[in-house]
């Protein structure tokens, strides 16, 4: 990579070289063409020549570039001069460009698939190929995804006030994606939204980069040498990251006081609480059951009571969860699992065998279904359990 | 986000009782065309709205392979001719759910046969199982 300015940093300018590249009056999605160009051109050039001005050589270059990618229709519009005519950023402005593109990115018009991939690309400054390598399809049908997105917002002028619940769920969204090809997309989520904190003033962007910086903090430890899926309980705690830990207590904790809970520190606040145990029997279970018991309060969903009804089981003993789950949706993802998981506590092992079968059967990924099959196979080789 | 493998399944018994399903060798030449067309036209489509990820076609006759012991070959055997199912093809989509899929499948079952009439072909959709998400608790 180029000397002095590694990848992230580099694509760290890209909201604001568009921001700027948009205030000059250029589309947004030929502006995004221009500055990916740009990207591409900084990666190839910089290594021979590092810029003074990195920020600066972007823009010119983007503009360039979006001149170059307008040529033929700026005759037409006669919009060349007028378009030079606008000054130039100042760093509020740089801030407000920011936010406004992200808004952009992920507006309601859009799916949530569209706008993941928007967001990497425009906010991100991901390439295609990238981004399609990052969720497993072809490049020619991520290129769509982003240019027909592109054409649905085409009509938002940059700048509306946003819907910030969107743009957190995209994050969100990219961060549990959990695939670890090239791009690491839970790294780039947590950049993402870090970036996203700098220029906005809301607890829910600080407790979802909590909630990130918490689970990814035990990355490392949530899969063995052999690439098998470790169980929260079982995990070798002193490989979680400290550093991370830290910073997303930090964090929730100045959300939290500033008394606008939402479901993100709620949920920040339930990985905080998990992340305090220094073994899994020190867990305060009580604490995290107020804690789903507020989530349930602020977003009324299945996955909630199923969550809620295991840390029952934690707090109160497998029968009081046993009972709170008979409250649940049983289609439910995990439903069967969270029920074994519940019966093998109460000692009914037959049962608790036979619904980590079912569980896994009904795994929507692989190393859960592998995890849930090595379950079953541990009761049933229990003596008696048959 | 999520892929979902669309199966054609080929059997003589898919079609509803009141539209017996005609094989393709009694199709005109037409016929046959305008099938292969709409399924070029059909996967151009998720090409251009970005939910394609693979389609391919298969040959109808295979053979079933089978590990035999040490230090010998392989069990080979088939085709099975009593197998009503077989497996045309198959179409990979990367759509934002579950919905999406059905609604896809159940277009891409419409494709036109005999007499330009919709064959009524099944499709089973059955989703692809992914990398374990981040947050689980």
């Amino acid at each position: 990579m180029t000397p002095g300015v590694d990848d992230a940093t580099l694509r760290e300018l890209v909201p604001a070289v568009l921001g700027v590249l948009a205030r000059r009056g250029a589309d947004f999605a030929t502006a995004e063409d221009a500055v990916q160009e740009a990207l591409v051109e900084a990666v190839v050039r910089w290594e021979s020549e590092p810029p003074t001005d990195a920020k600066g050589w972007l823009v010119t270059v983007a503009w360039r570039k979006f001149l170059d990618l307008t040529r033929s229709d700026v005759a037409r519009r006669g919009r060349e001069e007028r378009l030079l005519a606008q000054p130039e950023a100042g760093p509020t402005e740089s801030a407000d460009d920011t936010l406004a593109l992200y808004f952009l990115c992920a507006h309601p018009s859009l799916t949530h698939t569209s706008a993941v991939a928007l967001t990497l690309r425009a906010v991100g400054g991901l390439t295609t190929r990238q981004i399609a390598a990052a969720y497993l399809v072809p490049e020619t049908t991520m290129a769509q995804r982003i240019s027909r997105a592109k054409r649905t917002v085409s009509d938002v002028r940059l700048g509306q006030p946003g819907d910030l619940q969107t743009v957190l769920l995209t994050l969100y969204l990219v961060f549990n994606e959990g695939h670890s090809g090239d791009v690491d997309l839970a790294a780039e989520a947590i950049r993402l939204t870090r970036q996203l904190a700098a220029v906005t003033d809301d607890p829910e962007v600080d407790g979802l980069l909590a909630l990130m910086l918490l689970h990814h903090a035990r990355r490392d430890a949530r899969v063995d040498a052999d690439g098998r899926l470790v169980p929260l309980a079982k995990q070798d705690r002193t490989r979680w990251r400290t550093d991370l830990v830290a910073e997303g207590v930090d964090l929730l904790q100045a959300a939290l006081i500033r008394d606008a809970l939402g479901p993100y520190q709620a949920q920040a606040a339930i990985a905080a609480l998990h992340a305090d145990a220094r073994t899994v029997d020190e867990t305060d279970w009580v604490q995290i059951v107020e804690w789903y018991d507020e989530l349930l309060a602020l977003t009324d969903s299945p996955v909630v009571r199923l969550n809620r009804a295991v840390a029952i089981g934690q707090a109160d003993g497998p029968r009081a969860g046993l009972a709170a789950l008979s409250d649940v949706d049983d289609t439910v993802p995990r439903y069967a699992a969270a029920a074994a998981f519940l019966h093998e506590r109460d000692g009914d092992l037959a049962t608790a065998a036979t619904l980590y079968v079912e569980a896994a059967e009904a795994a929507q990924n692989l190393a859960e279904r592998d995890h849930l099959n090595r379950e079953a196979a541990r009761l049933r080789s229990v003596p008696g359990s048959r | 986000m999520a892929k979902y493998l669309m199966l054609k399944h080929y059997r003589s018994s898919s079609a509803p009782t009141d539209r017996p399903f005609a094989p393709m060798d009694q199709w005109t030449p037409e016929e046959v065309d305008a099938h292969i067309k709409f399924m070029y036209d059909f996967q151009d489509k998720l090409r251009q709205t970005g939910e394609f990820v693979d389609a391919q076609a298969l040959s109808p006759e295979g053979t079933f392979v089978r590990y035999d012991g040490p230090g010998r070959p392989p069990v080979t055997d088939g085709p099975f001719p009593e197998t009503k199912d077989l497996i045309a093809g198959w179409m990979v989509v990367d759509v934002d759910d579950y919905q999406r899929a059905v609604e896809l499948a159940g277009e891409l079952s419409a494709a036109p046969g005999r007499h330009g009439e919709p064959i009524h072909e099944w499709l089973e959709v059955r989703p692809f199982l992914t990398s374990p998400p981040t947050v689980t608790e």
